[in-house]
């Protein structure tokens, strides 16, 4: 019953060696982590350059010309953090809006009709082909500089001023009936979401497709009308941009650093993701596309219910790379002066003459924006991906 | 006797190169500058009259004389510099690093960048001012005018900080928009994205001139700041500051003695003994500093006295050294400036 085996010397061993071996790896990486860190301290020393980041709580002493309020006497922290939130706001909308601009290109790609494709490709090839930064300087300068100057200003009813100084639109404001207005609201957001699952219910027995979503959105805007109408006073009041002596004032803007910015990322971005969908798409069978015609799907129907949903399980992860691009790429801002982290930071360095610690800063701040993207699209690529039974 | 022979000369080839390292660098900044043969100069290459390189790929400026008196001070020879263009934000790491000897490139000298950073500052060769350049149609005539507009400045300077330290002292709000490019700060100003352009007295005069229309532009007259430009050294190396520094003094000198490029040859013939002494005919002073004792002779020769680079480069932008009678910090001290050298003796 019992077979003694001979005792394995540890040396050949496979469980021991293989441990072995990565604990001399991970030795050797900690020891050349702290080989550079000894050769930072004694350069700094050498250098006499103190390292530390008890600065970032002194004044900044400079100004920010957009994003959250800043005074110059604000500390260069806070100035620090301005900056993140600009950079946010940039990435935010830039990767919503080159999503919609690279799938609707990537689908025109494809079209079967001529000058749509023609479009597609143009675009595509001349936006891939070329730098950046050079996209940049082209839509601050020969674009959004180019509009009328802020006293000649395009004036569209709102009233709304487009110059070159921005885009200035009337601004919402909530007034003192506004919380009223709010309770109101929330009693409707639970009506309609009590009517979405009473619709799901009915459209699952009855066997049919419909839109749940879309009576529910119809009750929520009725009671939102009905509550605006019973108030004494409106909940929600507009701020309007007034011409002041230089600059519009007021309202809510939107600046032409902030657009060449936004437009450049978008449109280079677009071009790249385009070719992903492209890809994708070709991907799925031809045979899925004409069973799904053959089912009686409309053309729409085809590709949101049947071609999409698999075309993104190719789409999803080099998509997630163009995202990090995206992320990346906007640290240009400071060609055309959009006072995004890195625009904040270098003056910082400048004025601090705090390099390392800044330096250190900016790499932590991309790096924590670039894996929260990454880890969000691993989940999502882990919902869509092929479950396979 | 073949294979001999080669692995002998294989030894020395490979010892060679230990040999001579061992011998080591030279520790001393001019010994590695005398070894290296040229001089590397750390410089701006954008603003006209200062430092600035043209398309053919010379430099030209008041800062990029100072290299070349530099150079001539140690090797007798104007040409033996290597210009390294640096960014605002890069020349401070560039000259820590070793990678630049000496930094001139319109460097303002401060307290915190003197004290704060492992910095020496050599005298100060340009006494400039921040100021403002606005359209003539704009109807700004003073600092308080300035109350809700909106700037361009350049990132890397001093000004940003001088800019909102301004608004705070009158109690007026502006817009700064801060640019890293010059050209594209004086795009947007050009087009009319900025009401009003911050920057040096020096470098607003230098950008005027590169603008579409430069006679619809006017330069406040009141300056916000105190920049006293000058060469900046790393710490470490006093033989090399006092060189720096007395390179500097030298063309100051000159100019008070009158002593200029064209009359410098003659004047070795001085019984003056000032100007005796500022040659090199009398005195050690040159070899003291591990020159050559004729190096200041040579600066001027080559490069000319403080009022010879002064004339050759800033006078052109329109900056005067004494305007209407009235002296600028940067007219000589018997003239009512700022410009003094300490005596050669």
């Amino acid at each position: 019953m019992s077979t003694v085996f001979a005792r394995i010397p540890l040396w050949r061993d496979v469980r021991v060696l293989r441990i072995g071996a990565q604990v001399l790896f991970v030795l050797f990486i900690v020891l050349i982590a702290n080989w550079f860190y000894t050769n930072l301290q004694i350069n700094l020393e050498r250098t006499g350059i103190r390292f530390g980041f008890d600065f970032l709580w002194t004044t900044a002493g400079f100004g920010i010309s957009e994003g959250l309020p800043f005074e110059p006497t604000d500390s260069y922290g806070y100035a620090f953090w301005v900056g993140i939130v600009n950079t946010l706001r940039v990435i935010g909308l830039g990767i919503l809006l080159a999503t919609l601009l690279g799938l609707i290109a990537g689908i025109a790609r494809l079209s079967s009709n001529w000058l749509v494709r023609q479009i597609a490709s143009v675009y595509i090839e001349t936006i891939r082909n070329t730098p950046l930064v050079v996209q940049l300087f082209f839509w601050y300068t020969a674009i959004f500089l180019k509009l009328p100057r802020v006293d000649e200003s395009i004036v569209l009813p709102g009233p709304i001023y487009l110059s070159q100084r921005g885009l200035a639109l009337p601004k919402p404001y909530a007034t003192e009936t506004f919380s009223l207005w709010g309770y109101g609201l929330l009693v409707s957001l639970l009506v309609a979401l009590a009517v979405y699952v009473g619709r799901r219910i009915y459209l699952e027995r009855a066997q049919r497709p419909g839109f749940a979503g879309l009576w529910a959105f119809g009750v929520f805007v009725l009671g939102a009308f009905v509550g605006w109408l019973v108030l004494p006073g409106a909940p929600i009041a507009w701020e309007m941009p007034t011409l002041g002596r230089f600059n519009l004032e007021g309202g809510w803007q939107l600046s032409p650093e902030f657009a060449a910015l936004l437009a450049g990322l978008v449109v280079y971005t677009g071009a790249f993701i385009a070719e992903i969908v492209r890809g994708g798409i070709l991907a799925v069978p031809k045979g899925q596309t004409e069973a799904a015609r053959a089912l009686g799907l409309r053309p729409l129907q085809v590709l949101r219910l049947v071609v999409i949903p698999q075309a993104l399980r190719v789409i999803v992860p080099p998509l997630t790379s163009q995202y990090l691009n995206l992320a990346k790429n906007s640290s240009l801002a400071v060609a055309i002066g959009y006072p995004d982290l890195f625009n904040v930071a270098n003056t910082i360095i400048n004025q601090s003459g705090r390099a390392i610690e800044m330096v250190l800063l900016i790499m932590i701040s991309y790096l924590t924006m670039s894996l929260l993207t990454s880890a969000f699209m691993n989940w999502y690529n882990r919902r869509v991906r092929l479950i396979e039974r | 006797m073949r294979k001999k022979i080669l692995a002998v000369s294989l030894v020395i080839l490979l010892v060679l190169p230990l040999l001579s390292s061992s011998q080591g660098q030279p520790a001393t900044t001019l010994g590695k500058v005398q070894a290296r043969g040229k001089l590397i100069c750390g410089v701006n290459n954008a603003v006209p009259g200062f430092g600035f390189v043209d398309p053919q790929g010379n430099y030209s400026g008041f800062d990029i004389d100072y290299c070349k008196a530099l150079a001539t001070a140690i090797f007798n020879d104007p040409n033996k510099v290597e210009y390294r263009p640096v960014t605002a934000a890069s020349r401070f790491p560039a000259l820590q690093s070793g990678e630049i000897d000496v930094l001139i490139r319109n460097t303002t000298w401060t307290i915190d960048r003197d004290v704060g950073l492992p910095f020496n500052f050599a005298p100060t060769t340009f006494y400039d001012g921040q100021g403002f350049m606005v359209r003539k149609t704009s109807r700004i005539n003073t600092l308080k005018d300035l109350n809700g507009a909106t700037i361009c400045v350049l990132q890397g300077t001093t000004t940003e900080q001088n800019l909102a330290d301004m608004a705070r002292r009158l109690g007026i709000t502006i817009k700064p928009l801060v640019f890293s490019d010059v050209n594209a700060r004086d795009k947007a100003y050009d087009e009319g994205r900025c009401d009003a352009m911050t920057a040096d007295a020096s470098g607003l005069a230098a950008a005027r001139i590169k603008l579409s229309k430069p006679d619809d532009h006017k330069i406040l007259p009141e300056l916000i700041s105190k920049e006293p430009l000058g060469p900046v050294v790393r710490h470490g190396d006093d033989q090399w500051f006092d060189i720096v520094k007395w390179t500097v003094f030298c063309t100051m000198e000159a100019e008070e003695l009158e002593v200029s490029s064209k009359n410098v040859a003659q004047l070795k013939t001085s019984q003056d003994p000032r100007i005796r002494r500022l040659l090199g005919l009398e005195g050690d002073f040159g070899k003291k500093l591990g020159l050559d004792n004729a190096w200041c002779a040579n600066v001027i020769e080559k490069v000319g006295n403080y009022g010879e680079i002064y004339d050759r480069n800033v006078k052109p932008l329109g900056l005067e050294r004494i305007a209407d009678g009235k002296p600028s910090p940067n007219a000589l001290w018997n003239d009512g400036g700022l410009i003094y050298a300490p005596p050669f003796r």
